[in-house]
């Protein structure tokens, strides 16, 4: 019992930074209704960016750890956004209005030069970081001496997700850009029609996206103490189903599904193997879009002819 | 046309000012400083301004040559006058590329005979050629957008290796098995794909190669995990070994033994089989079940109420097209002698979707220059092995912007009325799913 409660903590940390990546997906997908390949990559370079600006401030002496980490959150999410604004630039909105096979594959000729832009300017090898933040609270200790523990780091990843989240739902539900983006949502052309700025809209959905993604990235660097070039590709895709179980388009739902393939990955890889966590998950994608092609908590789309 | 004021100097030096932040920005900590763990495993970094500035000052430079272009080229209309008969002239020759490279690909083993390398790469080229043929059936065709072709070529190529090296199964035996159990599993994912459309069957397809390859890399007892399977033999020419032994081709034939009559038969063999699948494809279109891949495309709710079976068509459309991979696996396995999980990554399922999108989907002569031309491509920057991935990226993506509707937009269409007319591809959706 207390193996599986510290595989439940460890599960819903994970789920967490799912669900932070999925967020990005989903956004995406409901406005502009493609899947953004890119999104793992730039989760990714959100990473690398917290790891050198670490270690910048590291050499520079300075040593208050929350001050390290809300300059690192702040300069990495910064960065980070100005990437998904370029890639919404250049491989992206020139294909808004082509058929939609064209702006898939930019999207995937778009993850590749991040990933080898990535290698080129970092190295293939993977970068490893001492722990930063030690420390935490035992739970409960069991019988045979199998103690639960939360950590600190963990505490940090949930809390920071959960304040996100909370803001980005009140961004979209009460502000002027989140009622553009539902509106663009809805649809683009009536939107323009109305005097909503469709191009900025997506810009910023694509902006808004990837600093989440940095976060993810940060969380993922302190949590796990490592990134490297290809962390982008597989994460993107268990993103991708956790948005996909949650329903496409609702932010919620990405939340829940990255929280569910978190706990069903760590669950899965505690009681079966390791080697074949990745393969549950991805088989979960497949069971999940058969017996329930909307998702969880998405709506069913209605075929028009 | 708009003929408004030509932004000046200052404009494009505002925006190229403004691109260079960007870049200052974006690069600042990615080029700028670079990290690398020591020997003790702690992290040391070092910064490399020259680099940055070196990226900032070309982007600077080169968004004002883009912007000058824009500038020179865009307002010109691109519609130009060309006299009836060189329009006429120019048609013929498009409708000669085709049978003239074929004559050509025939000659290429006469030709470049002692050119090893060439012999190597077309080679290459082809297997890339038969690979985009058959995934051109499942997208191009049926217009079910699979992320996942490499899943068959690498089900193919370990079917025929797996059955070779335990069962000591010839070539020609596992040739058509590993076709059926391609297509077997084709059919296998069809099933839950059927109920999907678009972006998900894509990514469905996407998860399935993954899991294969996953499969590949862990069972280790069957596949050898990540060391692959080694000391897979070498095809033979119906029942006669290509070696330099007593019952080799050459000794039959009183010829002198050279490895390149190995090679030659490869090439054929491959060429033939690119064949089969292009006539196998142009055949099936004529037929009812390639009408209906194309209906489907077009339309997936019209054809249903036109009363065709959605379920048989699109399951026979990823069977077609993972049978055509199948073999294109088993080919590999038999020209490399040895293959690994590396070989079936998604890079690959993206490369070969990226021929048969550039080729301009549905043209069978498209994918074969896009396969040349992407195959050809990448070996010129075999030096630079760094920055290959980079590069290919990149074209992918100004490959798209610039023509998104493949190299060649045009295609022959299956029925016509009196005279051949091509279709514009921007009349057809493909990829729709």
């Amino acid at each position: 019992m207390d193996y599986f409660a510290q595989q439940l903590i460890n599960g819903l940390v994970l789920g967490s930074i799912y669900g932070l990546i999925a967020i990005g997906y989903t956004m995406v997908y409901g406005i502009v209704g493609m899947i953004n390949f890119a999104h793992g990559d730039i989760f990714m370079i959100g990473g690398f960016i917290a790891l050198i600006t670490f270690l910048i401030l590291v050499s520079f002496g300075l040593t208050a750890i929350p001050l390290i980490l809300l300059i690192v959150l702040l300069v990495s999410m910064a960065i980070t956004a100005l990437y998904g604004w370029t890639v919404e630039r250049i491989a992206y909105r020139p294909l808004r209005h082509s058929f939609r096979l064209a702006p898939m594959l930019s999207a995937i000729g778009m993850s590749f030069v991040l990933t080898n832009y990535s290698q080129v300017a970092q190295g293939a090898r993977v970068k490893p970081v001492p722990p930063i933040i030690t420390g935490g609270y035992t739970l409960h200790e069991g019988a045979e001496g199998f103690v639960v523990q939360l950590s600190n780091i963990q505490i940090i990843v949930v809390i920071t997700t959960i304040v996100l989240l909370a803001l980005f739902t009140w961004l979209v539900s009460r502000t002027r850009l989140g009622r553009d983006m539902r509106a663009c949502e809805q649809d683009q052309t009536m939107a323009a029609l109305l005097g909503v700025d469709v191009d900025r809209t997506i810009s910023m959905t694509f902006v808004i996206g990837a600093a989440l993604a940095a976060v993810a990235g940060m969380m993922y660097l302190l949590y796990y103490g490592l990134v490297d070039f290809f962390m982008g590709f597989v994460a993107g895709i268990k993103a991708f189903t956790a948005a996909v179980l949650g329903g496409i388009g609702s932010l919620p739902g990405a939340m829940l599904g990255g929280l569910l393939i978190g706990l069903i990955e760590t669950l899965w890889s505690a009681y079966f193997s390791v080697e074949y966590k990745d393969v549950a998950a991805f088989s979960i994608l497949i069971v999940v879009l058969v017996f329930l092609p909307t998702g969880l908590l998405g709506r069913p789309e209605v075929e028009k002819v | 046309m708009q003929t408004s004021r030509a932004p000046g100097a200052a404009f494009i030096f505002k925006k190229a000012l403004i691109s260079a932040l960007v870049a200052l920005v974006l690069f600042s900590l990615m080029i700028g400083v670079r990290t690398e763990a020591g020997s003790d495993g702690q992290l040391t970094y070092w910064t490399r301004f020259g680099d940055l500035a070196a990226m900032v000052g070309t982007v600077f430079g080169g968004s004002i040559v883009v912007e000058l272009l824009r500038q020179w080229w865009g307002p010109v209309e691109t519609v130009r006058v060309i006299p009836a008969s060189v329009q006429s002239t120019l048609s013929f020759a498009g409708r000669m590329v085709a049978p003239v490279l074929l004559i050509f690909t025939f000659l290429v083993p006469v030709l470049f005979y002692n050119e090893r390398y060439i012999l190597d790469l077309a080679i290459l080229v082809l297997t890339y050629v038969m690979l985009g043929w058959g995934l051109n059936v499942v997208v191009g065709l049926a217009g079910l957008l699979d992320l996942g072709y490499v899943a068959f070529y690498a089900v193919g190529a370990y079917s025929y290796a797996l059955l070779a090296t335990n069962f000591g199964l010839s070539f020609w035996v596992c040739l058509p098995l590993a076709g059926i159990l391609a297509a077997f599993w084709g059919v296998l994912l069809g099933f839950p794909v059927l109920r999907l459309r678009g972006d998900y069957l894509a990514i469905v397809t996407l998860a399935f190669g993954e899991i294969i390859r996953l499969v590949i890399i862990n069972w280790q007892d069957l596949t050898g995990g990540p060391n692959g399977v080694t000391g897979i033999p070498r095809p033979t020419m119906f029942g006669i070994p290509l070696t330099n032994d007593d019952n080799g081709l050459a000794a039959l034939l009183g010829i002198e033994y050279s490895p390149t009559h190995r090679i030659v038969f490869l090439f054929y063999l491959i060429l033939a089989l690119a064949l089969l699948t292009n006539w196998v494809t142009i055949r099936l279109r004529r037929l009812p079940i390639g009408r209906a891949w194309e209906a489907l495309r077009e339309d997936e709710v019209a054809c249903r109420a036109l009363g065709i079976n959605t379920t048989t068509t699109k399951l026979t459309a990823f069977a077609t097209g993972a049978m055509f991979g199948g073999f294109a696996g088993a080919f590999f396995a038999t020209r490399q002698g040895f293959i690994s999980p590396e070989s079936f990554t998604f890079h690959e399922s993206a490369l070969v979707l990226a021929i048969v999108v550039l080729g301009g989907m549905g043209s069978q002569l498209g994918v074969a220059l896009a396969a040349l031309a992407m195959i050809g491509g990448f070996e010129l920057f075999r030096g630079l092995d760094q920055y290959r991935m980079l590069v290919f990226g990149m074209a992918m993506v100004l490959l798209m912007i610039w023509r998104p509707r493949g190299l060649i937009g045009h295609r022959a269409p299956t029925v016509f009325l009196k005279h051949n007319q091509a279709i514009s591809s921007d009349l057809v959706k493909e990829g729709h799913g």
